[in-house]
Parts: C-alpha cells; sequence; structure tokens
C-alpha cells in the first residue's frame, strides 16, 4: 500500500508521511536535541556498546590471553602478530574499496598467492633485482584489477563471479611456469635446465627488515597505507564518489560521477594491494611456495566484515578493517600460542565473524 | 443521475472525514456521496488529499474524525479487510499489489473466495477454472486463465483486479489514476467496463487528474483543494472551473506580468527536433529567467525530452543548441560541467543516497553535483559544505535539526526540498525538474514553487510535470506534449487565460493531433 499515490506517503524509505508535521513524530524537538549543526543522535547505553562492543571483545581477548600465556603480551609476539596482520589489512582494505562501490573482489586471495610466485619467478628464473621485482609485481596486479573491472562494468559479469573466475584462473597460472612446483633458487625448470637466479637481499628486506629492531617494515608501510585510504575514502571527494556509487549508482550518475571508471578504480585498487601483500610474503617467506596464501581471502574479507561493526558504522570502512585485520591476527596467535589444534582455527574464526556481524546488524535492528 | 435521498441509501458516504498529520490538516471535514451507477471523479493537485482520501475509504488510513457509510450502514473498523467485506474495493495504481505472482490468472479471480472459508477444502483445477470463468464473464473479461499473473502487463492486472471486485459484489470501486500507465485502446476498454459497472450499480470513485478521462466516464466532479471541497459539479461538466477551482485563483491569477524574458537569446533552443524516430518533429525555446512547463500524460516523452537535453539519451534527428553553441552532451558529467543541471523524478531512485552511505546527510547530498568546483584539492572541508546546506535549509525552509540529518530522517516535502537546493546551491544557465513534486504536500509545494520562480535572471528553469495544474501554477510558459512531440505551447504571459485552459484541454483531450495545430 505504499508509495503509489502522490502526496501521502513518501517513497519507499522508512514509509515516513509525505507532509511536514509528520516529521515532527519522527523527530522530537525538545530543545535538548535541537543542536544545529551535524547534530547526531546522542549515543545511548546500547548505541555506546554496539560502538566500542568490538574493542571491548578485542581487551577481553587480550586479557584473556595474556592471563594464560605471559609470552603473549611481549613486544616480538605482538609485532609478529602485527606482520602477518598486515598482509591480511592490506587486502582487507581492497576488499573494502570495493564493497564501498557495491561490488566485492573475491580475487584478492589468488592475486596474492599469484605475485608470489611471479616476483619468485622473476628473480630465480628472469634474474630480475629487487626494484624491477616489485614494479613488476604491481604493474602485473593493477592490470589484474583492470581486467577484472572491464569484465564488471563493461561485459556486465556479476561482481562475485567475475572474480571468482579470476581466482581460479590465477590460481591456475601461477602453477604453469613452475610445472607446478615451488619456486626456489637452483629451481629445475621444465626444459631441463637449472634457473640461476636468486633472491635479491634488498627484496628480502622489505618483508624482513625491522626498524629500531622491533617494527617489521610492512607493518610500518601498511600503517601509512591505511593512513592514506582512510583519508582517501573518508575525507575527499574521491571516497564520497566511491560510497555514492554503491549507495545509489543512479544518482551519482545523475550527479555527474564518472560511474564507470570508479568502479573499475575500486578494483584495480584492491589488486594493487593484493599484489603488494603478495610481495611482503614472499620477502618473508623467501621461496614461491605454491600453497602460501591460501587463507588470506579469508582473512581479509573477515576483516572487512568484521569492520563493519567497529564503531558501529555498518558499512565497509578502512579503519573498520584495520581493526578487523587485528582482532582476525589477535585470535589466530593467541589460539596458536595456546596450542588450540591448527584446525579448528577455522572454525573459530568463523565464528568471531558470525558473531561480529550477529552483534552489528542484528542488536542495532530496533532503532531503524 | 443522482438518486434521491429517499430513495435506497448512498453506495459510499463519507461524512466530515477529517485527517491532520501533525499540524498539518490534510482532509478538513470532508462530505462525498456516491450514488448507485454513479461516477464520481475526484480532482485535486498533488497533496490536495486525495489520496488520503481514497486511503481512508479502503481502510488503509483510520481518520481522525467522521463517519463511512457503506449502503446506509456504517463503518465501525478502520481495516482494509473491513473495508473490503463491507463493499468498497480500491484498485490501485501501483499494479504490483493488484494480485498474487505466482499463481494463474484463474486463481487470482478466485482469490478472495480461496481465501475465505466459502470455497472449501477441495480446490481442484476444475472447480477453480469454472468459478475464475464465472468471475470473468462478470465483466466480459476475456483472459488467458491459466497464465501466470506476473506475466500481464499493467492494464490486464487492473482488469482481473476489478473482475474480482465485481465478483465480490462490491457496492464502491475506487479507482485510482488507473489510466496512468494505460495505452489509449487498454483505457477504453476500462472505460467500457467501468459503463458496465455503471449499470450494475456499482458506485465508483474515479482519482484522476487526465481531463479527457474525466470528461468521458464522470457523472460528478468533486474537487478537493487543501483538503477542503471547493467544487461540486454535475453534468454538464465544466472543466475549465473544475481545473479553476484545483488551483484556487482566478485564471487571470495565473497569467504572468510580461518580463521581456522572451525578448532575449534563448538559453536552450531545440529547432526541428524528432524525439524518437517516430515522432514528429517539433521547436522548443527557454529564454532567460523563464520557466517552461513541459505537462501531458505519461510516456508521452517528458522525460524524454529532459534526459535528451540533460545527456541522457540522444535525440534522433534535429539540432539543440545552449547558449548559442551546438548542444549534445555525452552525459551528466559534461551537462553539469556546462551548467545544464537535473534532478530527476523519484527522488529515491534519482537524487538520494541511502542513510548509512558517508555523505548521504542534507550536507553531503547537497554537495555531491558540486564537490569538483567546491573541493578542487580533494580534500572535503566540512565547514564549508554545511555552511552552505545551512544557507538552503534557511532559505528554503527545509524542516530539520542540522544539516547532519540524513534525507530519511525528513518528511517528503523536505527531501524534495533538500533536492532542488542541491541544484540551486550553484550558478546554473538551465536548470532541469522532472516532476519536482511529486510525494510533496501542499504547504512545501508552495514553498517549492517559490524556489523555483525566485531563480535567477540569467538562468531558465524547464519543470516536467503530469499535472496540468501544476504546470499553470509554475511556468511562464507552458508545453503540452503527446506522443514525444510538443502538441501546444501556451505563453501565460500574453495569452488569453480562457483560451488557453480550453485549448489545453483540447490538445489533451485530441487522440491525433493535427500537425496544424502544432504551433510555433
Amino acid at each position: 500500500m505504499n508509495g503509489e499515490i502522490e502526496g501521502g506517503i513518501a517513497s519507499s524509505r522508512g514509509g515516513v508521511m509525505g507532509n511536514d508535521g509528520s516529521a515532527q513524530s519522527v523527530v522530537p524537538t525538545s530543545p535538548a536535541s535541537q543542536s544545529r549543526q551535524r547534530s547526531t543522535v546522542s549515543p545511548g547505553m546500547g548505541e555506546l556498546l554496539r560502538r566500542y562492543a568490538i574493542f571491548l571483545i578485542l581487551a577481553a581477548l587480550i586479557v584473556f590471553f595474556q592471563s594464560r600465556e605471559p609470552a603473549f603480551l611481549r613486544i616480538n609476539n605482538l609485532f609478529s602478530v602485527l606482520q602477518s596482520v598486515a598482509v591480511v589489512a592490506l587486502l582487507g582494505i581492497g576488499v573494502t574499496v570495493t564493497l564501498a562501490v557495491d561490488g566485492f573482489d573475491l580475487s584478492v586471495g589468488s592475486i596474492a598467492a599469484f605475485t608470489l610466485m611471479l616476483t619468485s619467478y622473476a628473480m630465480v628464473v628472469l634474474q630480475l633485482n629487487a626494484a624491477e621485482t616489485v614494479v613488476l609485481a604491481l604493474f602485473t596486479g593493477a592490470l589484474i584489477g583492470l581486467v577484472n573491472g572491464l569484465l564488471i562494468v563493461w561485459l556486465r559479469i556479476p561482481d562475485l563471479l567475475a572474480t571468482l573466475g579470476m581466482m581460479f584462473l590465477l590460481a591456475g597460472l601461477q602453477l604453469i611456469p613452475s610445472a607446478g612446483r615451488s619456486i626456489t633458487i637452483g629451481l629445475n625448470l621444465p626444459d631441463g635446465s637449472v634457473a640461476s637466479g636468486s633472491f635479491d637481499p634488498a627484496f628480502l628486506a622489505l618483508g624482513r627488515y625491522k626498524l629500531w629492531d622491533t617494527v617489521p617494515l610492512p607493518v610500518v608501510i601498511v600503517t601509512w597505507l591505511a593512513g592514506v585510504f582512510w583519508f582517501l575514502m573518508e575525507q575527499t571527494r574521491w571516497g564520497r564518489v566511491f560510497y555514492a556509487v554503491g549507495g545509489n549508482e543512479t544518482a551519482a550518475y545523475l550527479a555527474g560521477a564518472a560511474v564507470k571508471r570508479y568502479r573499475v578504480l575500486a578494483y584495480v585498487i584492491s589488486a594493487t594491494l593484493a599484489s603488494l601483500g603478495g610481495i611482503f610474503v614472499a620477502a618473508r617467506v623467501g621461496r614461491g611456495d605454491v600453497f602460501a596464501g591460501s587463507s588470506l581471502l579469508l582473512d581479509s574479507v573477515a576483516a572487512a566484515l568484521i569492520g563493519f561493526a567497529v564503531l558501529n558504522q555498518r558499512r565497509a570502512n578502512v579503519v573498520g578493517t584495520a581493526v578487523g585485520a587485528v582482532f582476525v591476527g589477535i585470535v589466530l596467535n593467541g589460539l596458536t600460542m595456546l596450542n588450540v589444534p591448527y584446525y579448528t582455527q577455522d572454525f573459530v574464526k568463523g565464528l568471531v565473524l558470525v558473531g561480529a556481524l550477529a552483534l552489528t546488524f542484528g542488536i542495532g535492528r530496533g532503532r531503524r | 443521475m443522482q438518486s434521491s435521498p429517499q430513495d435506497d441509501p448512498p453506495n459510499l458516504r463519507l461524512v466530515n472525514i477529517t485527517k491532520a498529520y501533525g499540524p498539518a490538516r490534510v482532509l478538513d471535514q470532508v462530505n462525498i456521496s456516491i450514488g448507485p451507477g454513479e461516477v464520481v471523479a475526484l480532482m485535486g493537485a498533488n497533496g490536495a488529499g486525495k489520496s488520503t482520501l481514497a486511503k481512508i475509504a479502503a481502510g488503509v488510513v483510520e481518520p481522525d474524525d467522521g463517519q463511512i457509510f457503506v449502503a446506509g450502514r456504517q463503518l465501525r473498523a478502520s481495516s482494509p479487510r473491513a473495508a473490503r467485506r463491507s463493499g468498497i474495493v480500491t484498485v490501485h495504481q501501483s499494479t504490483n499489489e493488484l494480485g498474487a505472482p505466482g499463481l494463474t490468472v484463474a486463481e487470482n479471480l478466485v482469490l478472495d473466495d480461496l481465501c475465505d472459508t466459502t470455497f472449501g477444502l477441495l480446490a481442484g483445477r476444475g472447480k477453480i477454472e469454472r468459478q475464475a470463468k464465472a468471475v470473468a464473464a462478470g465483466i466480459g473479461l476475456e483472459l488467458e486463465l491459466e497464465r501466470d499473473f506476473d506475466e500481464l502487463g499493467p492494464a490486464h492486472r487492473q482488469l482481473v483486479a476489478i473482475a474480482r471486485a465485481v465478483a465480490a459484489k462490491a457496492a464502491v470501486l475506487i479507482l485510482d489514476e488507473p489510466t496512468a500507465s494505460l495505452s489509449a485502446a487498454e483505457a477504453a476498454r476500462l472505460f467500457s467496463i467501468v459503463d458496465r459497472l455503471r449499470a450494475l450499480g456499482v458506485g465508483i470513485l474515479y482519482i484522476s487528474h487526465r481531463l479527457e478521462d474525466i470528461r468521458r466516464v464522470a457523472d460528478r466532479i468533486v474537487v478537493l483543494r487543501n483538503g477542503r471541497i471547493v467544487a461540486n459539479q454535475v453534468r454538464p461538466l465544466n472543466l475549465t472551473a473544475a481545473i479553476q477551482a484545483m488551483i484556487g485563483r482566478d485564471l487571470d491569477g495565473i497569467s504572468r506580468e510580461p518580463n521581456g524574458a522572451a525578448a532575449r537569446d534563448p538559453v536552450l533552443s531545440l529547432r526541428q527536433v524528432r524525439l524518437v524516430p517516430s515522432a514528429q518533429k517539433f521547436d522548443l525555446a527557454v529564454a532567460p529567467g523563464e520557466v517552461l512547463a513541459v505537462t501531458g500524460a505519461l510516456g508521452s516523452g517528458k522525460s524524454r525530452l529532459l534526459g535528451a537535453i540533460f545527456g541522457l539519451t540522444r535525440i534522433s534527428e534535429g539540432e539543440m543548441s545552449f547558449l548559442d553553441r551546438p548542444w549534445r552532451p555525452r552525459g551528466p558529467e559534461e551537462a553539469i560541467a556546462a551548467g545544464v543541471f537535473m534532478a530527476g523524478e523519484d527522488r529515491w531512485r534519482s537524487s538520494l543516497l541511502p542513510a548509512k552511505t558517508p555523505g548521504a546527510d542534507i550536507a553531503g547530498t547537497i554537495a555531491l553535483p558540486h564537490r569538483r568546483r567546491w573541493f578542487p584539492f580533494g580534500f572535503v572541508k566540512a565547514s564549508q559544505e554545511h555552511a552552505a546546506a545551512e544557507h538552503s535549509i534557511h532559505t528554503l525552509g527545509i524542516r530539520c535539526r542540522g544539516s547532519g540529518d540524513t534525507l530519511d530522517l525528513l518528511s517528503g516535502g523536505n527531501q524534495q526540498k533538500v533536492v532542488i537546493a542541491r541544484w540551486q546551491a550553484a550558478s546554473y544557465r538551465l536548470l532541469l525538474l522532472d516532476e519536482p513534486f511529486q510525494g510533496v504536500d501542499v504547504g512545501a509545494r508552495r514553498d517549492l514553487i517559490t524556489a523555483i520562480r525566485t531563480g535567477r535572471t540569467d538562468s531558465a528553469t524547464v519543470v516536467a510535470t503530469s499535472d496540468v495544474a501544476e504546470a499553470l501554477e509554475v511556468a511562464d510558459v507552458v508545453a503540452v506534449m503527446r506522443n514525444h512531440t510538443v502538441a501546444g505551447l501556451y505563453d501565460l504571459r500574453t495569452e488569453d487565460s480562457a483560451s488557453l485552459l480550453s485549448a489545453i484541454s483540447a490538445v489533451e483531450q485530441d487522440e491525433t493531433v493535427d500537425s496544424e495545430r502544432v504551433l510555433v
């Protein structure tokens, strides 16, 4: 019965009645609530709880892990947690940008794994140096993202299907040059010769160097990038357009936004960040491991989705994703230190994710 | 035509119906009665209260005061079910709600019985089909009974709903803008069914602002304005007077003072333009400081015309020029950069963002198309954005708590004000507004008209509206569209208003427009 007749009911959202008077039944106009300028509903207890719930749970987990395993809070352990978090956060930020344009990038894990093999192959077989390898990897990542974006925007393949296809494609492609073997120094090539290159020390430093002997370089770079992307998505007009495209594509288009360009750009960003993640993994492990990075997709998607709950944003956001990645990292590291069997870890991750989503969307239902 | 009071009680009698939302009185002591076999046309501008009245009669909205009598018996409970049981059937504008998709036409025709206990437990196909045939025969309806309701067009859906109403022995049928999405042939069939129902003694409340419909079917016209009945005509109908009553001013009051705008070089001009390959060519021009209203039925090409000017579609032939230069925009981005702005129809689809999106508040909504000019370095300056929004809130009288409110917190009229404010926040040369009064109450509508009419003197505004009365209220020049061409052009500053109205209703009534009558 709603919205079909002029005058009576305003469009579909919330069924707000189409006349001035009824706005007052929705919005109380007592003097207290009349604070002009960017007013938001003053947070009540429930709102506060939802906003900081993730942080409370995180604090509780840290206290719990620390009480069971005193080594947990040691600086070295914390930074080793952050080192693995860095890669997850990087991929998660990419996923966040695609979520912002109402898309989804399922190929980030594969892109990271593919980059791992690509960089190893570039140095061990093609004998490129660190700089050349990094440029090649990032460029290839951007190219993959461009293909993803064009498949979605031009050919109009649904985002999940296009990136799922790309995920399989890359997972297969990475095996071909080395005939399915991991790439290490002295690799026997399919044509019978032996690869003569090696990992450039400068490249390995990307993953292994520690500032002041404590802070791993990837942590510094990813922290900086998270700041950059937070600023881009939250404080600039470009970020506004990313979110506007995701919120209402027609409205964004009619407001003059280059909708297609932004959607393609989102996938380029996501793939480039994923390949940077792959570079960090390669630099840390120092070999092209075929099975590395298999859990990266799930972890980064979990980080982005837990990010919905952070500060009760209920949308994909960069800060939330970073916090979500830390959250996932702490849980995994804590469980490992407590000697919880590795095969239960995915279950625990799933539990945490579902719990976080229930917290965000379930409890908040009453208000809107 | 109307039965005398001593006879049977009228099919429907609404007594002193009053309804207010907050301080705004939507309906004020409205009395209407519809006798057996009588078709009463309910006219009124957007926000006049006609849809609220229809909803009250259908039991969807509860009146604050007043009584409803169906065939002399008072309707106690206010619920759609109670209204339907007592014999009031409503056929809505949105045809999705007229039946159950997934069920066949036959099943839909007997849906009321199926849902009731009268059908019996066994609902075999044969039995359903027999009953459905009987129902369809009630209005002489020929439909493939086996088809899924989902596959039916709007016209057939309405017919199914009307057939159900007849089968349910409805005393009153409320038709809400029934021809809005029908072709001429489908509308003609609808009218013949209305005649049939009239013969059966059904009372019909016919809500429409299409003059040709009203002339064809109505025995009586009731005109609502600001929630009050301002005219009640019996045949012979005087549509000019009815429109006059709708607008609420003497027609001479509508006429604009000649402002010399037409003498200046046009902001936009169209020469020998063919909107779609099958349509006739037309010319059109808008001068600075001028408000041009484009009116015509749904599907007459109003939105397409605006879209072509804004760069959403291409014209199939002819020339457009904007500020004396050829105008062929490739899309909104280019149009906006050149100073051609458009607010599309259906604001939640075309203009607004969901509340959880960053930039979905009033300030962000207004700033979105101007982001490049306002934030050349990319950084969104919140203070600048909110200052601009506060200015709009003040000048347009947008009721809200502040510029940080998301749009879902506002009423329809205030949402629309934000949409207009967005486009008036920067300097433009041509502003295109598609159905800007949709879902807007009377007070807000008045503010919107003021805002539109007090635009800059160097820029022009084009308003598309299917409501003739709205067109007359807002415009300096009215263009009537039919079949994707401009069928008539009337300058309210020079034209004699009475002849103007009769000309407009003549254009609306005409099925075929002969080329001689195309002015310009």
